[in-house]
């Protein structure tokens, strides 16, 4: 078999596949192929079928009951429908191998990383102990990994994330297999460790000329990714096509739509407030145009701030010696103040181990600080009685990323929306509390037939819309949105941004909202503050941080956002080097920054005068 | 209040009813219980009544001990249905008063956490290192044998095993989310244990239940054998079962039926404790 990129005989031919688990379809008539050294990304929301149709390709289907109805998978002009599984196994990760999303779950934790390549290797090539482990640490290596000769002999839990992915390409690249199948690889990572192992697929899959079918939700990736889609919509194929085409010319109302939702960052450039914008609804197969366009300038700036954070402190101590004296800890939020006014919503942007979720969790006094003052409505928490912060349980609501865990598997929905009622007992008498319960329901877009439903019955933007009911229940003035739109697939994120949009308007709510998707944050934010590592980089308008950054970092991330358009120059210089670990030894704590504002409002740290911190550590494994 | 039942009723799922475990396992349990509770209406002759004349009579022979004799002339099905008295009941009241205490403690340890966590925790683990034997010669020297003190023995030794069992369930259910935001809600804290944590975690605690029933009745009547439980005159399963033993070459059925009792009793409360396990999951992802 030629694999050399340019033949024209595709390197594996779908066609007409249709799976069914058990009385449901779950992919029909399925046809697409993949030619060596292309990229083919196969795109669609959650449930399209997409992952099953690559779990098809490996046969690894089967064992979760899957049933081939129709059609053939030919690799190699063999089809992998008829083979058998001990066939199979002589394919799988020699001819085609995957990678999953999950770089946590992928490895086994109680082998090294050494052992784990050398078994995929000592498993298809007939070499010795020592041959595999050169030729791993050469993998190792290929991925960019530094330190490769001691990496092999460490385990996963003592590697970063990014890092653990980079180890699962290397095993599944060990065979120099002809195809790879990415299934969303890069969905769980930090934006700034996600450009960089696209990167090192971009480059690994050129050298090698290997076909690649790259599974994902995420249209920025797809456009820096793909050579052709396939638009995947409830099972079936709905478009397909050379990238540049799908983006610029796509036919399929759902391609339109999908589109539509995608967050494009920059387009905000010049606005001064973050703007609600129409979107396009697909109906069956009609589409529609829901919604106005407004400036969302709700920000009430005139009065004072709903809360005020001042030198807020937060550490947790994780390591402790025989006597309990903490020996190492995470400094987890370290000297960050800001307001939030009435009407606003301030964005925390950053990566993992930035301490933006902390911050959010104080306000809600899910956890306690070291030192530093919080204040809601200018009396601080420090002078508030019991009852006093109680209240403020009912002033502040907490959203979660994840709706299906933030609701009891066991309590009906409209249980859970009753509960800030029953709790902070607003309406007194059951049936008020009833009719109450239905209102909320019916404003975030649901029905109050809905309240009689347990969570799981739900699909993952209904949970979302009754995790906002339940938020909405006691009143409150500040939400605090904690990655709450992460989890969603981009139509259903966009829908859910309207929805906070028009709350805010109607109810002059104030949001903290936590993310790490830059893009989403542009569009929802009146004010940004970018965290690294528990402290501010850089803090003023959406507009002074998005279209003047002065900060290298919020450059950095800015730089690492996947751009949904395939004709967009990448810049890829700036990012190198992982995340580097918050947890230090006592007496060994990070400088704390001090901040210039070369504009009213705009702040941006500088490395303070006593030990300059490195700002983007090395990999420290 | 019928109108409320009835929404109970459709909330518990009426086709639940329709499965062959409940109506198995319903079924079996209540003939035995029922069975027990009228034993001396059912046998009026009573399970004590010696005919020296029919001793070790076989079973399925004669109409009037259809389940044969013991060696002491007496009807062994009437001491069956009669012995089920004292074994379903030490078997019911132990497994309540432990499961009752237990889950009460596991909750606030694991929920707490703290020093009571760790009271509580070192204690079981200390207890869990005891031989029971041990335990309950130590008990019963000091409080004199007797009904009551056997369930109290029972009930001291085996609550640990709930409060382990709920302590790890709640301190990682703890951590979920929806624990996290109810706390954030402002929930108090008896709420947040009693609404949210014990449905969570209440399955495998009925399964412990089930199994825990028949493993009661055979330390009962270990105890009982050891001359440390109920006053041994009084027929029970266990008792029977070891005063079988020594007949067990030349007359299987003297200890086979009582054991057999047991078996049938356990996998009826089995049955109904999986069909209710599954029936308090509203995601019915366990009974698949």
């Amino acid at each position: 078999m030629n694999i050399s990129a340019g033949t024209n005989a595709p390197l594996l031919s779908i066609k007409d596949l249709s799976v069914r688990f058990g009385p449901d379809r779950v992919v029909e008539d399925l046809s697409f192929s993949v030619k060596a050294g292309r990229t083919l990304a196969v795109v669609g929301e959650s449930g399209s079928g997409k992952s099953v149709t690559s779990l098809s390709v490996m046969r690894l289907a089967d064992m979760m009951g899957a049933h081939f109805e129709t059609g053939s998978i030919l690799f190699n002009d063999t089809d992998l429908l008829k083979a058998s599984q001990k066939q199979m196994r002589l394919i799988r990760g020699k001819e085609i191998a995957m990678i999953f999303q999950e770089p946590m779950t992928s490895l086994n934790p109680v082998f090294t990383i050494g052992d784990q390549i050398c078994e995929v290797l000592l498993l298809h090539e007939n070499i010795s102990k020592a041959a595999a482990t050169a030729e791993a640490r050469h993998l190792l290596d290929m991925v960019r990994l530094p330190d490769s000769e001691q990496l092999l002999k460490r385990y996963p839990h003592q590697l970063s994330g990014g890092m653990r992915q980079r180890v699962m390409i290397a095993m599944a690249l060990a065979c120099r297999p002809k195809l790879l199948i990415a299934d969303e690889p890069t969905t769980a990572l930090d934006v700034t460790i996600q450009a960089q192992i696209l990167n090192i697929m971009r480059d690994l899959q050129r050298d090698f000329g290997m076909g690649m079918i790259f599974i994902t939700h995420d249209m920025g990736v797809v456009a820096e990714m793909a050579d052709d889609v396939v638009v995947m919509w409830k099972g079936r194929k709905v478009e397909e096509g050379p990238v540049r085409e799908i983006f610029a010319n796509p036919q399929h109302p759902y391609t339109r739509a999908l589109l539509s939702a995608v967050p494009r960052l920059g387009s905000l450039t010049g606005e001064d407030f973050p703007k609600r914008m129409p979107l396009t609804v697909l109906d069956g197969d009609t589409q529609t145009i829901v919604g106005e366009e407004r400036v969302q300038d709700t920000a009430r700036y005139d009065l004072p701030p709903v809360v005020s954070v001042k030198d807020l402190f937060v550490r947790f101590d994780i390591r402790k010696n025989i006597l309990g004296k903490a020996t190492h800890r995470c400094s987890a939020v370290s000297k960050v103040s800001f307001d939030i006014h009435p009407g606003e919503t301030l964005a925390l942007v950053g990566e993992s181990g930035s301490g933006k979720s902390t911050i959010g969790r104080t306000i809600q006094q899910l956890q306690t600080s070291l030192s530093g003052e919080i204040s809601f409505n200018g009396k601080s928490y420090l002078n508030m009685s019991a009852a006093e912060r109680f209240r403020m349980r009912q002033e502040v609501q907490y959203i979660f990323q994840d709706p299906f865990a933030s609701l009891d598997p066991r309590k009906k929905v409209g249980f859970s929306v009753a509960e800030p009622i029953n709790t902070h007992q607003l309406i007194d008498g059951s049936k008020a509390v009833r009719r109450r319960v239905h209102e909320l329901l019916e404003r975030v877009g649901l029905t109050s037939a809905h309240a009689d439903r347990y969570p799981h019955e739900f699909s993952g933007g209904q949970r979302q819309r009754v995790c906002i009911a339940r938020a909405l229940a006691s009143n409150p003035k500040l939400i605090i949105a904690d990655e709450a739109l992460s989890a969603l697939d981009v139509s259903i994120q966009a829908q859910i941004i309207n929805l906070f949009m028009d709350l805010q308007a109607e109810r002059g709510l104030a949001y903290l909202f936590i993310s790490h998707d830059m893009a989403v944050v542009e569009k929802m934010s009146h004010r940004v503050a970018v965290l690294y590592l528990g402290q501010i980089m850089e803090m003023g308008s959406r507009r002074q941080v998005f279209e003047t950054p002065k900060h290298d970092y919020t450059r950095r991330l800015l730089s690492a956002v996947p751009v949904a358009d395939p004709t967009a120059e990448r810049n890829t210089d700036l990012i190198e080097g992982d995340i580097p670990n918050p947890v230090h030894r006592v007496g060994d704590e990070p400088a704390i920054l001090s901040h210039d504002e070369p504009n009213p409002g705009h702040f941006v740290a500088t490395a303070s005068a006593r030990k300059s911190a490195p700002i983007f550590g090395k990999h420290d494994a | 209040m019928t109108v409320k039942l009835l929404s109970a009723a459709k909330t518990f799922r009426l086709s639940r009813f329709n499965s062959l475990e409940f109506i198995l396992g319903a079924s079996l349990t209540i003939i035995i219980c029922l069975a027990v509770l009228f034993s001396s209406q059912l046998f009026p002759g009573g399970a004590d009544k010696i005919d020296l004349m029919a001793r070790l009579a076989k079973p399925f022979t004669t109409a009037a001990h259809p389940l044969g004799t013991d060696p002491l002339g007496r009807d062994v099905l009437a001491r069956v249905v009669a012995g089920g008295k004292i074994s379903l009941f030490v078997g019911f009241t132990s497994v309540a008063g432990s499961v009752l205490f237990g889950v009460l403690m596991g909750l606030v340890a694991g929920y707490y956490r703290g020093f009571w966590d760790m009271v509580v925790m070192h204690f079981a683990d200390l207890q869990l290192a005891m031989p029971f034997i041990l335990l309950a010669i130590t008990f019963i020297a000091i409080v004199g044998g007797s009904l009551t003190n056997t369930i109290i023995l029972l009930i001291v030794s085996q609550w640990v095993q709930y409060a382990r069992l709920v302590r790890g369930s709640v301190l990682t259910l703890r951590e979920r989310e929806f624990i996290l935001s109810a706390r954030a809600i402002g929930v108090r804290d008896w709420r947040i244990i009693f609404q949210h944590l014990l449905p969570n975690l209440i399955g495998p605690v009925i399964v412990l239940m089930t199994l825990n029933v028949a493993n009661n009745i055979l330390l009962e009547s270990s105890l009982t054998f050891l001359g440390m439980g109920v006053d041994p005159t009084i027929p029970s399963w266990g008792g029977m079962l070891a005063d079988g033993r020594t007949y067990l070459q030349i007359a299987w059925w003297v200890s086979v039926f009582p054991g057999l009792a047991i078996l049938l009793t356990v996998l009826g409360l089995n049955l109904l404790g999986d069909w209710l396990r599954d029936s308090l999951d509203p995601t019915g992802r366990t009974s698949r």
